[in-house]
């Protein structure tokens, strides 16, 4: 009996390797799935999570949703985002030096950016400019969860390249005034041909 | 002139320099190609496009390959045979020539037409697992130990069922002469040893998978366990040539393999060379298909399947066979 069961299994086991042929065979003649990316792009990058960026206002394509609350550089595991602001009417206040640390576990120092703010209508102020040092930015994603405004988002920058640590920091409040200029700009050359 | 010249070609001597001289550049050339093809076979199994850059299509890319081994330093590992470690590269090569000269490409080029041309090849054939035992004893190191051991233990047990289907071929054929062989084959394709004996064929096919080293039963170079296995140690041309000797056995089993069950040189039309060639490098690319497809096995079981299935199997084979040319005659 057990030899017979030995036999069926073997009969099974090459029926078995025929069929792992037959998929590697089919797949032979299936077109090439590799964009060959100088001459090509990546065109399908709906899921693609690169570094955050900010969202604009619907109706102020210049101006963030940001409210400064800080909730982002405070949640931010690697500290890479800072902020500078002024209270509506006055100077400058807060700068993105000002980091405290904190310690943790055994002894460990982990710089802390914990910009404790009062909410936004008790002082109403502006963004000079929200930094981003993308060089120790893990792309957690932490601060997209928790901007209560949805202000930020991830970027769809899957190209992005640089020779020098100065080309990852961002001030991303600068990107998305540029990026709002020039889809304007594109927009109106369009609507003027 | 040239009846003079034709009279030298006739000379056994100048016949043999010469078909030796081609089957090295033959060899020099089919190493170079099948290392394109395999690694084009690999990427449009994976859905890449293999080698692209260098060249059209990547044509060149085993050419750079060749040019970066050649100008590699040679390097002898510390506490290692040095003897040994340099003569094992080339043994490795050099009796792969030699299985070339009895194969019948056509009535036209055979090299030596020998009685005895299936035997001469199997037995420089299985020189090779010397070479790999050496190169695993001389470099002193436990990887190249361990894979040698390994070839060691599975070509000979392998070398058992493939010599036993082989026995089978001869004993329906009654001749060690490979054109023999062939011309037995000529009433068309029903006539061809595969169909006549197929589990023979199945059997010889598994046997040289693990003959020549090649996955699924690459077991002496199973990187995933001994980085290289073997040829750990050996860098440059060293490493070329064991490069050069795996590809050159893979031509010369599947060439036999042609031999033996596919015909030789006949086809369903215009036999010739073409044929010949036409078949033994469909087998290649089924045997880089196997390599593309199967997960490595484990040792034992490496051993198992040859031990308890391909021996009894190829003995029952062989038995039979023996039956049925007795009752035939």
């Amino acid at each position: 009996m057990k030899i017979m069961t030995n036999y069926s299994n073997a009969i099974k086991g090459l029926l078995g390797l025929l069929k792992g042929l037959k998929i590697t065979g089919v797949e032979f003649f299936k077109p090439q799935l590799t964009i060959h990316y100088p001459r090509k792009e990546v065109t399908n990058l709906a899921t693609y999570r690169g570094h955050i960026d900010l969202v604009a206002k619907e109706d102020a394509p210049l101006e963030p949703k940001c409210i400064i609350c800080g909730k982002c550089a405070e949640v931010c595991p690697s500290a890479c985002i800072s902020m500078e602001m002024h209270v509506k009417g006055e100077q400058s206040f807060a700068s993105p030096a000002e980091c405290r640390t904190i310690t943790v576990g055994h002894g460990i120092e982990i710089p802390f950016s914990g910009l404790r703010l009062p909410p936004a209508e008790v002082i109403e102020r502006e963004l000079d400019s929200f930094n981003l040092d993308y060089n120790y930015c893990s792309l957690c994603g932490l601060c997209v969860q928790i901007c209560p405004v949805g202000s930020l988002t991830f970027s769809k920058d899957s190209y992005l390249a640089g020779t020098a640590r100065k080309n990852f920091e961002f001030d991303l409040l600068q990107r998305l005034r540029e990026r709002s200029r020039r889809s304007s700009q594109t927009t109106t050359a369009q609507e003027k041909r | 002139m040239m009846s003079q010249l034709l009279s030298y070609l006739s000379l056994p001597l100048v016949h043999l320099i010469l078909s030796l001289v081609v089957i090295l550049a033959f060899l020099g050339v089919n190493g170079i190609v099948l290392i394109y093809v395999e690694r084009k076979v690999a990427g449009f199994i994976q859905r890449r496009p293999g080698p692209y850059e260098v060249g059209p299509w990547g044509l060149l890319q085993p050419l750079a390959d060749a040019l970066k081994l050649l100008s590699k330093q040679l390097v002898t590992p510390m506490g290692a045979d040095k003897i040994l470690f340099w003569a094992a590269p080339i043994l490795s090569f050099a009796p792969v020539v030699i299985c070339f000269m009895p194969m019948p490409v056509s009535p036209m080029f055979t090299g030596m037409e020998m009685n005895l041309g299936l035997i001469l090849i199997l037995a420089f054939t299985s020189l090779n697992v010397l070479a790999l035992c050496l190169a695993g004893w001389s470099s002193n190191n436990k990887y190249s130990l361990l894979g040698a051991a390994r070839a060691v233990s599975q070509s000979v047990a392998y070398e058992i069922p493939l010599l036993i289907t082989v026995l089978a071929i001869a004993f329906q054929t009654g001749s060690l002469n490979l054109s023999e062989i062939v011309a037995s084959q000529t009433k068309g394709i029903w006539s061809w040893n595969i169909f006549v004996q197929p589990i023979a064929f199945i059997i010889y096919i598994i046997a040289v998978t693990a003959e020549t080293n090649r996955a699924p039963f690459d077991l002496p170079e199973a990187e995933s366990e001994l980085t290289a296995g073997f040829h750990t140690e050996y860098a440059g041309m060293h490493f070329g040539l064991f490069f050069l000797a795996e590809y050159s056995y893979m031509i010369v089993v599947c060439a036999v393999a042609t031999v033996l069950f596919l015909g030789g040189w006949h086809g369903p039309f215009l036999s010739g060379p073409f044929w010949f060639i036409l078949k033994t490098y469909a087998l290649i690319l089924v045997l880089m298909w196997f390599r593309w497809t199967f997960p490595r096995v484990r040792f034992d079981q490496l051993l198992n399947i040859c031990w308890k299935w391909l021996i009894p199997l190829s003995l029952i084979n062989l038995v039979l066979t023996a039956l049925l040319v007795k009752i035939v005659r």
